[in-house]
């Protein structure tokens, strides 16, 4: 058995909303209402959802970037919950993060040697002072850019060009983690293929662990080990690659995957096709029972009243863990 | 009134556009493009960014204006009448009744200030010459027809009171209102959830079958793509690379462009295989290669590559810019 990197266990985070300064919140945002999750060494978690599923609120408390209301995550086995200063620093090195948008997540008014060398101010004992112009150069290499372009600014850049500075930057501490939210989705399709290939071959050469977040199904089947399904701030559905994308069991997975446009004109009119009613319901006032009970065609009256038990799915292989929470499943 | 205007010829295409060149001030964005739609028909114009395809379609829409873009040649015609050629007046009143766009974001296309039923009701208004009362009901038909429920409430709901999916039935119902006989939708689902997507989609296709409408269908989704295209024109750097019906283009691509784009996509049958990459970076539009202009990413340029490549027909209804496309298709 592998070891485990990546440990989070029923992880809420609420979001106070309205109110005023004298008040109380008037209610909550259950952004993430209770995710377990665990990322295996050498391996990538892909987690898919929609908007509002909390996905990028996950991501963010497994960087360590924001802190749970309750439940624990755990790197390398150790809880990181109440961890402050040094100790809280400790940790972060060994898991980066990857943002979405390259041209907000990168300080205009730094160039790009610096931006890759920052990290080296908060944890000097990576590298000596007069390492680090060397680290830094080697780091834009490994990721694909000139070294020499080190002291341009990121507007000088593309926004392929940019997601790998924000990749070098990530690697600069050497983590063993990495959580993606989204890395290619600002991208177009051509240059989203050249991320894709290098994250593929950091991933060996670095020893990597992905978390990997998109809304993006085809590209999840295409670099993920395990999948995790997110629905207001739940996960409904988990499993292998396979147990995920060729037997998906909760509607909400099924609905997903046949709703997604697959590139092959050959299929038009041969697939099946469920279109969902409706919206995601709002992570304010998300439903009663089960979250997904107001747009599902299996619904019956206990799904409307009965929160379904994250369980492990009756078809599942032996030994196999395919998870799900649904009652009709 | 198209069949007063001169020029009209009902055997002419729907829409056309014609050799279309558009700069905004040093860079060229469009460079000589051209194509097609008939009554009915589904055209998808794929393209990254910086391609030139959402800058043509304002184009035909009148929203390229001096100083800050500039249309320097070509034609926009509908059904032989050139749209670039006729006085402000009557141009404005063609395209309000025959050409609509459906925005990425819907509020772009709407007043933040006015309430939306309040919008399309000043279409009929001004276009149509109805009542306030009247046109207040065709705008509740109209909410109506794009499934917006309580469309009679909802009608006084501003445009920020809708969700994403609903505020995008909102830009088709204002789209659709004076029933067009082409709709332009860019992007129209890339800000959408795949769920609401589906929903999105399907209805643009039920309006269109019910009501004849030409869809041009602006998108860098292949997806989207192969699921509702008849036709496909790809384009790069502000050029047509190649046009062709959907299924073809997918089976057999006739240009190294739509070949990389295609191989770029994950699929699952080549899991655990890098994705094909088209290295570099497109052209700098200010400094335009005389050549062809994908010639510098493609592994099939040779030196004929140097002089730009003729669209050249090489099947029914397909036209591909490329010298070495006969290699490219395996023929």
């Amino acid at each position: 058995m592998t070891e485990t990197v990546l440990e989070a266990r029923d992880v809420v985070r609420h979001f106070p909303i309205g109110g005023g300064v004298l008040r109380g919140p008037a209610a909550h945002v259950r952004a993430v209402d209770g995710v377990s999750l665990e990322l295996r060494e050498g391996e990538t978690l892909g987690i898919v959802g929609e908007s509002g599923c909390g996905k990028s609120t996950m991501a963010r408390i497994l960087a360590g970037l924001d802190r749970p209301t309750s439940g624990e995550v755990r790197v390398l086995g150790r809880p990181i919950s109440g961890l402050r200063g040094r100790a809280m620093r400790r940790v972060r090195r060994d898991v980066q993060m990857v943002f979405q948008d390259p041209y907000t997540s990168l300080d205009p008014r730094m160039s790009v040697g610096d931006t890759v060398r920052e990290p080296f101010l908060v944890h000097p004992d990576l590298a000596p002072r007069g390492e680090r112009d060397r680290r830094a150069r080697e780091l834009l290499e490994i990721v694909g850019l000139n070294p020499d372009h080190a002291g341009r600014y990121p507007h000088e850049f593309s926004g392929g060009q940019r997601q790998r500075i924000g990749i070098a930057r990530a690697l600069a501490l050497r983590p063993r983690i990495l959580v993606c939210d989204e890395p290619t989705s600002a991208l177009d399709v051509s240059v989203q293929a050249q991320i894709v290939n290098l994250l593929d071959r950091l991933k060996e050469e670095f020893r990597l662990a992905y978390v990997f977040i998109s809304h993006d199904l085809g590209l999840v089947q295409h670099v993920a080990d395990r999948v995790s399904v997110m629905y207001l701030g739940r996960v409904i559905e988990s499993g292998t690659q396979d147990d995920v994308y060729d037997r998906a069991a909760h509607p909400y997975t099924q609905a997903l995957l046949s709703a997604a446009p697959r590139p092959d004109p050959g299929l038009r009119g041969e697939r099946e096709e469920i279109v969902l009613e409706g919206e995601p319901p709002s992570p304010a006032a998300p439903p009663s029972g089960c979250h997904f009970h107001t747009r599902c065609w299996k619904a019956d009256a206990r799904c409307a009243v009965e929160p379904p038990e994250f369980r492990r799915h009756e078809g599942a292989r032996p030994g196999g863990t395919h998870l799900v929470s649904c009652h009709r499943a | 009134m198209l069949e007063s205007l001169p020029g009209f010829d009902p055997a002419a295409p729907l829409l056309a556009v014609d050799d279309l060149h558009v700069e905004f001030g040093a860079a060229r964005v469009v460079n000589g493009v051209g194509y097609a739609v008939e009554a009915g028909e589904t055209l998808a114009i794929l393209g990254e960014s910086g391609s030139g395809k959402s800058v043509t379609a304002r184009a035909i829409m009148g929203l390229v204006r001096p100083p800050r873009g500039r249309i320097t040649a070509g034609a926009v015609r509908l059904r032989g009448v050139d749209l670039l050629r006729l006085p402000e007046e009557s141009r404005r009143r063609l395209r309000a009744t025959t050409v609509a766009m459906i925005f990425q974001d819907a509020l772009s296309a709407l007043n933040p200030v006015l309430p939306v039923g309040f919008q399309i009701a000043e279409l009929f208004r001004v276009h149509r010459g109805l009542s306030r009362r009247q046109a207040r009901a065709r705008a509740v038909e109209v909410l109506d027809l794009v499934r917006i429920p309580a469309a009679a409430q909802r009608a006084g709901d501003y445009p920020h009171q809708f969700s994403g999916g609903m505020r995008q039935r909102v830009g088709i119902a204002l789209a659709i209102a004076l029933d067009p006989k082409v709709i332009i939708a860019d992007e129209p689902t890339t800000a959408l959830d795949v769920t609401v997507q589906a929903q999105i989609m399907r209805l643009l296709r039920e309006i269109q079958r019910e009501h004849g409408t030409a869809l041009v269908l602006i998108t860098h989704d292949m997806g989207v793509v192969a699921d509702v295209a008849d036709r496909v024109v790809v384009m790069y750097a502000g050029r047509v690379m190649e046009q062709a019906p959907a299924a073809d283009v997918y089976a057999r691509p006739a240009h190294p462009y739509t070949e990389a784009l295609l191989g770029a996509i994950p699929r699952p049958h080549r899991r655990g295989r890098p994705l094909a990459v088209i290295p570099g970076a497109p052209p700098d539009p200010a400094r335009p290669d005389p050549g062809c202009r994908f010639r510098q990413r493609c592994s099939y340029a040779s030196e004929a590559c140097e002089e730009a490549p003729e669209q050249v027909e090489i099947g029914p209804g397909r036209r591909t810019a490329c010298h070495e496309w006969e290699r490219v298709s395996g023929r």
